[in-house]
């Protein structure tokens, strides 16, 4: 497939590459798209959150789900990490460094889309020096920065493995160095990982004012908090799984061994399942008990309106919920093609449901007598800088994909198979 | 925001988000300058280190 190219030099020794040429046109074509984000991206800048369609109803929007969603789906460096370092799952050896790829491409992510919704990049340092120690918000934007931080860590050694970077004594050492101590990190990037991700969670669920999104609890934190870290830990490997699926599709080889993935889509499985469980009987106490206590019913949540009906709780709950779940947990289900891929999918939309509907059904539900549901369209300028850190990811996945070594089996399964040996028995040549 | 800053309380609230952040910092930070210590004695010393850590 490959052909000795300019970068030979760079890509990790055996690893089979597709041409420069190939290789620069493909980041040529979803470098068009990011640079029409980041076109988008200064047009907030300079001009203001005008450009957006958020208004009084809508101080949450497009991004807002976007950085929840994209959150909730990194998760699965957290969480792998805290299954191989923490728990010695050393199977996921064959997973971890794309799983923190993944994870920091989220994360970092994440941050790009809070520094453009704040508006004023210049004042991001506000959140932490002025700091409000009574919102959850700061709770997250603590985490998050340093969980991200933990992902940087964890990605800096990956980048001194490249084959030319760890020939210098400095960079090869270091990165021996970060990877002995690399529980450490994994154990803080856990416990950051499980306040933030429940923080997220959290802020919709102290919302008394709005009984849609409203919780009880345990102390300060309402059922949501862990609803969040536990939905996060439970569908951010199944994103893992599928990036890794599509990695594999799109490159043509095998790069993880079936056995790694079956681990963490078995674990996945169970945690979907329980996770599931717990949101059935929140959903439910929630409907017969604490909305009514607001004075409300649940049908009024799923109905007058042009879009949210209770299609969007069975499609979350039912659909992208139980069903992965029980695809997952069975062995069959698991170690088919069809019905990883299903359930990998379903769990993704799900939880990226969860988050649109804590995030934006809660604002469009009236809570007012004389309010009406309070729809929302965004901007291209929202769209556009919503899909920026999508083909930021692409591009990082690129990369490091074509120099670092990020799949440390991939020449063992991509191994052309052995000539068969030359035995006596073989005719000469005629003309021997 | 640091305890000695004109802004600070010393209540729970800040104690504890200003206490946790410091302490992950300490962490990510001690961890780090460890790590490219020891990297700067090794390779001062000239270890060869290429015995594989994977």
């Amino acid at each position: 497939m490959s052909t000795k190219s300019l970068d030979s030099a760079l890509i990790p020794e055996g690893a089979d590459r597709c041409p420069l040429w190939q290789f620069l046109l493909a980041i040529a074509v979803v470098g068009a798209v990011l640079l029409w984000g980041v076109y988008a991206m200064f047009l907030c800048w300079f001009k203001g959150l005008n450009q957006t369609n958020m208004n009084d109803y809508y101080g949450f929007a497009l991004w807002i789900w976007a950085d929840l969603a994209i959150i909730a789906l990194g998760g699965g460096a957290f969480f792998s990490g805290f299954l191989k370092y923490l728990v010695g799952k050393d199977e996921l050896k064959n997973l971890i460094n794309y799983a923190v790829l993944i994870g920091f491409i989220c994360y970092s992510s994440a941050l790009l889309i809070l520094a453009i919704d704040i508006g004023q990049p210049l004042r991001g340092w506000f959140i932490f020096w002025h700091a409000n120690v009574h919102s959850m918000l700061t709770e997250v934007a603590f985490c998050l920065s340093c969980y991200f931080a933990v992902l940087t860590i964890e990605y800096i050694p990956l980048i001194l493995e490249n084959r030319q970077l760890n020939r210098v004594a400095f960079f090869h050492h270091l990165a021996h160095n970060m990877h002995g101590i690399m529980a450490i990190f994994a154990a803080t990037g856990a416990f950051l990982s499980f306040f933030h991700q429940g923080s997220l969670g959290g802020v919709a669920g102290v919302l008394f004012g709005r009984p849609f999104g409203f919780r009880e609890g345990v102390l300060i934190w309402p059922w949501t908090f862990f609803l969040f870290t536990w939905s996060a830990a439970a569908c951010g490997p199944c994103f893992t799984i599928l990036v890794t699926k599509l990695t594999e599709k799109i490159t043509r080889k095998k790069l993880v061994p079936d056995k790694t993935i079956w681990l963490l889509a078995k674990i996945s499985g169970w945690m979907i399942g329980t996770y599931i469980v717990a949101k059935i009987i929140d959903t439910w106490y929630w409907a017969t008990v604490t909305v009514p206590a607001k004075g409300q019913t649940i049908s009024q949540f799923y109905s007058d309106n042009p879009l949210y009906g209770m299609w969007i709780l069975i499609l979350e709950v039912v659909i992208c919920g139980v069903v992965p779940a029980v695809i997952l947990i069975s062995k069959k289900g698991r170690e088919s093609n069809g019905g990883l891929w299903t359930a990998v999918i379903l769990a993704c939309i799900g939880v990226s449901l969860n988050r649109w509907v804590m995030v934006l059904q809660v604002l469009a539900v009236p809570v007012l007598p004389f309010d009406s549901w309070a729809m929302y369209i965004p901007s291209w300028q929202e769209v556009a800088t919503t899909l920026l850190p999508v083909c930021y990811g692409i591009i990082l996945i690129m990369i490091s994909y074509r120099y670092l070594p990020i799949f440390p089996k991939e020449r063992e399964l991509n191994a052309a198979p052995a000539p068969a040996p030359v035995t006596d028995a073989q005719p000469e040549p005629a003309n021997a | 925001m640091l305890p000695f800053s004109f802004e600070w309380v010393w209540d729970m609230g800040h104690i504890v988000f200003h206490g946790g952040l410091h302490y992950a910092m300490s962490i990510l930070g001690i961890g780090m300058a460890y790590c490219v210590i020891k990297a700067l004695v090794q390779t001062v010393k000239g270890e060869d280190g290429h015995s594989g850590h994977h």
